[in-house]
């Protein structure tokens, strides 16, 4: 337990303001953060010599519809220094965009373009964000709790012009 | 002077060496890739979504279609996040058949993959040889669970049922033989001059690319990070379990082959201990919200029929909260995040794929080879679309 603390600790320390809420369930820490500092927490985890948090296992978005801030985008990382797992999470509005993580793991790349495809979080600096799992020109996001289960088009069935 | 100019070329979605409906955009100088998009997404089914409409029972057969060559392990990493979720104790001698199991299961898993991975390079023999054993595998799913390809066997808090009789023989016979089938894959393979041409020096990522690109299971371990879910984090009392993490060393083709292939005589031995050392104990929890009470007592007990409609009808409930649970499948970390709002089903069910990540990393070891080992690398890869466009 003692390098978990440790670790919240730092950050705790580092980024006094930054830091909305610290919850444990489970044996699982979940640090939500402010959206606008996630590139600069995410590059201290990263390099941060006693941490290394170098290996971002996921990285995915959550819609919280109808609530304001509408959705949460989490980063589950873990460091093989200290074999541990760390969750953070920040809130983003609808239309709000995210500084993108890629720079610092190149793993967030397409986990980035997938949350963009399904949520509809635009995330800033990211070299290739396109639709990743659905084509381009689709329209909609489907995660999202207002999309229904079926499809929108589920009884318009497409019939294409001979 | 002559002018020179980029070819691109599609590769996929239906070409028989992307294991699946992999659709590959290379941009090439003469024979060497200066570019490769993979497409994704041919195969999407909206798993995450569908979840989202299910109780948590319902979720598990959506599970084994996700990397249909995996199916236990599937199942093991679902069930795993929602007892974590509910905080529920799992017998013993359940835990102990969910390893068993699943390692037979990465056996048939790392099979698939070996026939068709020398196939794709030109050796048509192996995989007549891997496809028979894999069919043992398949016949004792076959009589354990009832399914071959998705057994869904595991449930919420245990498994399905018992062994049935007569089948500790038979895997104890394919336990015996196997380790004699593995010489026999690699009197063809290990020391083949073409297969060494093919897979040697191809390919390759490096132990801090690998980590930064997400890459994990058996193609990280290729690049000689010695890192497996079963060692990092024991699930399923893997901790009681004597067994080694093989690694390569510099990242290769061939050294995610080797791995692989010491991998299954790991999985072997664990089976083997699994069955020496069965626990004799009840094989579900008796914790009344996720187990269907006794079948007699449903036909003469009020109650428990109403407790036996409810939880077939409604499902159970879990608490508020989220956790993420993730085991070692074949490909790598399969990881599921749950957050629940306290309902029958999950808010957001989140699949975190290993072959989505490792396809990621694809672009990274091919930039600068021949086109023609895109096809190993692909292969060495181990790549299920399934899993990838959930």
């Amino acid at each position: 337990m003692i390098e978990i603390n440790s670790a919240v600790e730092k950050l705790r320390e580092k980024f006094q303001a930054s830091i909305l809420e610290v919850k444990t369930f489970r044996g699982e820490i979940t640090v939500t953060v402010m959206k606008r500092d996630i590139y600069e927490i995410c590059k201290f985890l990263h390099s941060d010599p006693d941490l290394q948090y170098h290996f971002l296992t996921d990285l995915c978005g959550v819609d919280f519809f109808p609530q304001t801030p509408r959705f949460e985008v989490v980063y589950l990382l873990y460091s093989f220094k200290i074999n541990h797992r760390l969750r953070v999470k920040i809130r983003v509005e609808e239309g709000e965009s995210v500084l993108s993580v890629e720079s610092i793991w190149k793993a967030a790349n397409w986990l980035e373009r997938e949350a963009y495809d399904l949520f509809g979080i635009s995330f800033e600096n990211h070299p290739d964000l396109r639709r990743i799992l659905l084509w381009d020109g689709y329209e909609g996001h489907p995660l999202r709790k207002d999309f229904p289960v079926e499809g929108p088009d589920f009884d318009k069935p497409f019939i294409p012009e001979v | 002077m002559a002018e020179t100019q980029l070819m691109t070329i599609n590769m996929g979605p239906q070409h028989p060496a992307t294991h699946g409906v992999l659709r590959l955009v290379l941009e090439l100088d003469g024979e060497i890739i200066v570019k490769a998009i993979p497409h994704i997404g041919h195969l999407h089914r909206g798993v995450e979504k569908l979840a989202e409409a299910k109780t948590y029972h319902q979720v598990i057969p959506l599970t084994d279609r996700l990397d249909y060559t995996n199916a236990m392990g599937n199942n093991l990493a679902y069930v795993l996040a929602v007892e974590k979720l509910l905080g529920i104790e799992v017998p013993k001698r359940a835990q102990y058949l969910r390893v068993m199991m699943a390692e037979l299961q990465r056996i048939a898993a790392h099979l698939i993959w070996l026939g068709t991975h020398v196939l794709d390079i030109g050796a048509t023999t192996p995989i007549f040889y891997t496809f028979r054993e894999r069919e043992d595998v398949l016949r004792i799913f076959e009589e354990v669970a009832g399914g071959r390809l998705t057994p869904t066997y595991l449930r919420i808090g245990g498994v399905a049922k018992d062994l049935p009789d007569g089948i500790t023989e038979k895997i104890r016979t394919f336990i015996q033989n196997f380790p004699e089938h593995v010489k026999e894959y690699e009197t063809l393979l290990t020391q083949n001059v073409i297969w060494l041409k093919r897979t040697k020096e191809v390919g390759i990522i490096s132990k801090d690319n690998a980590i930064n690109w997400g890459v994990t299971g058996p193609t990280l371990r290729g690049s000689g990070v010695k890192w497996d879910v079963r060692k990092a984090f024991p699930y399923s009392s893997y901790e009681e379990f004597d067994f080694d993490i093989p690694i390569g060393s510099v990242g290769d083709v061939y050294d995610r082959y080797y791995v692989r292939l010491r991998e299954m005589e790991w999985s072997n031995a664990i089976v083997k201990q699994a069955l020496e050392r069965l626990p004799k104990e009840p094989i579900l929890t008796d914790d009344p919200r996720v187990v269907l009470p006794n079948k007699e007592m449903v036909l003469s007990d009020i109650a428990s029929l109403i407790h036996q409609f409810k939880i077939v009808s409604e499902g159970f409930t879990a608490p508020e909260g989220e956790v993420y649970a993730s085991v070692e499948a074949a490909k790598g970390e399969l990881g599921f995040y749950i957050v629940s709002d306290g309902s029958n089903h999950p808010f957001r069910l989140r699949i975190r794929p290993p072959s989505f990540l490792n396809l990621g990393a694809l672009p990274k070891m091919i930039e600068g080879s021949l086109i023609a080992d895109v096809v190993s690398t692909i292969g060495s890869i181990d790549i299920v679309l399934g899993e990838i466009d959930r």
